[in-house]
């Protein structure tokens, strides 16, 4: 459970964006989280409205948009898609794989004012 | 305070840290030695002239920012790993669930190595220095990081830490993890690995439970085999459950309370600090070199002044 100091991080990362935009509020907030990348995005929902109060994303809006996992499997030589990293290839049923999206934590973007 | 998960980094106190902060890294990640925040050029880009392709958003108020959420602890990351590589220091980031004998097996590795490499260490606990104080009963010198309630150790806890202690040149790192199986698994602390410690207590299925770990680390360390024999664990299962998660790993099964099996981990660790020190002293030598042709370039630039100003040109 790091949700609490990622959120914290993305409120140091918005809040130092807006205001060299000479923003004075965030209205909404947008996140990729790649669903490999042990984030839970329930997790960030809550700790969200916590940290961002007393800060110029107060009452911003979060939208998360959630990358798929993909990864690519050494014995079918083919991209495959991922839902767990415990998941076996969908294809072979070998775990010989490389994960090459679902991992990301990322701030896209914000609308202000 | 979130009452979730109870973590909060601002909490966090370091044995003996006064003052830091030489440098610092932006929100984004962007590392400045200033301080004057109305004078950073724009890292922006605006949707002023493109169509905007977020539903929902105005174009004019929209700010991309396209920025990892975790850029700042990388960016420190990254300070700490240039430190490492440049003195020649092998650094690990021992991460398990608590009471995996992390400890018990850096007592007993510090005091295999003792003598033949400088070995210092950073203990990461809530609460506490009873890990670094065990660590320095051996001579080693180690740092307390408390993370109060926050569950994981950053990037720039390590830095300060480092600050503290200034490890020597051609060192090895011990880095002890808060006990937790799950959030350090996210935060680079600049190590060369992560080296997930599972003790066989534990159950073999821990790696099946808690793949990003065991995905993140490059190194496991099955632990306290000597109660294998007391135990229904299967080591062949845990192995292929680490496996599942990340086909690279490398397993050792060992010991720290009678020994057996460290000579693979300490032949492991000594392979490893060699390589770190040829890799520094590669480095040193390149600077070395640089040093060299500047200084030679200034000397040129000098007697071309000096013949100038006699007239000789």
């Amino acid at each position: 459970m790091h949700e609490m100091s990622l959120t914290e991080s993305v409120i140091e990362l918005v809040e130092y964006r807006a205001r060299r935009n000479g923003s004075q509020r965030i209205k909404t907030v947008r996140l990729e989280i790649g669903k490999l990348s042990g984030v839970e995005p329930d997790a960030i929902r809550f700790c969200f409205d916590a940290i961002a109060s007393g800060t110029l994303a107060e009452g911003a809006a979060l939208d998360i948009i959630e990358q798929d996992g993909l990864a690519w499997c050494f014995d079918c030589s083919q991209p495959t898609p991922l839902a767990s990293r415990s998941d076996p290839c969908p294809e072979c049923g070998g775990y010989r794989m490389r994960l090459d999206e679902g991992l990301a934590m990322r701030v896209k973007e914000l609308e202000v004012e | 305070m979130c009452a979730l998960c109870g973590c909060d980094n601002r909490e966090a106190k370091i044995e003996g840290a006064g003052k830091y902060m030489h440098f610092h890294v932006h929100a984004d990640g962007m590392a400045h030695s200033h301080s004057d925040d109305a004078n950073h050029h724009g890292h922006d880009l605006h949707y002023g002239l493109g169509p905007a392709h977020a539903p929902g958003m105005s174009q004019a108020r929209m700010v991309r920012v396209e920025q990892d959420i975790l850029a700042k602890n990388d960016a420190y990351a990254a300070t700490n790993r240039n430190y490492f590589r440049e003195h020649g220091i092998f650094a690990l980031n021992l991460v398990s669930s608590p009471g995996s004998g992390k400890t018990s097996l850096l007592v007993r590795t510090i005091d295999a190595l003792q003598g033949r490499y400088p070995i210092c260490v950073i203990e990461g606990d809530q609460q506490t220095s009873r890990d670094a104080d065990r660590i320095r009963a051996t001579g080693a010198p180690a740092i307390q990081i408390n993370t109060g309630r926050g569950c994981h150790l950053d990037a720039l806890m390590v830095g300060h830490a480092l600050e503290q202690l200034r490890p020597e040149e051609n060192s090895l790192m011990l880095i002890e993890n808060v006990g937790n199986l799950v959030c350090p698994a996210s935060f680079d602390l600049g190590e060369a690995h992560k080296v997930a410690v599972l003790s066989v207590t534990e159950g073999e299925d821990k790696p099946l439970k808690y793949p990003d770990m065991f995905a993140a680390a490059d190194l496991m360390l099955l632990n306290k085999s000597d109660l294998l024999a007391h135990l229904d664990f299967d080591v062949a299962f845990a192995i292929d459950a680490a496996r599942q998660a990340n086909p690279g790993i490398r397993t050792i099964v060992l010991s720290a309370r009678t020994g057996e099996g460290m000579d693979e981990w300490l032949d492991w660790l000594d392979a490893q600090l060699g390589i770190a020190a040829l890799r520094g002293a590669e480095i040193a030598e390149s600077r070395i070199a640089a040093f060299g042709a500047e200084i030679r370039a200034l000397e040129a630039l000098l007697a071309a002044g000096n013949r100038l100003a006699l007239g000789q040109v």
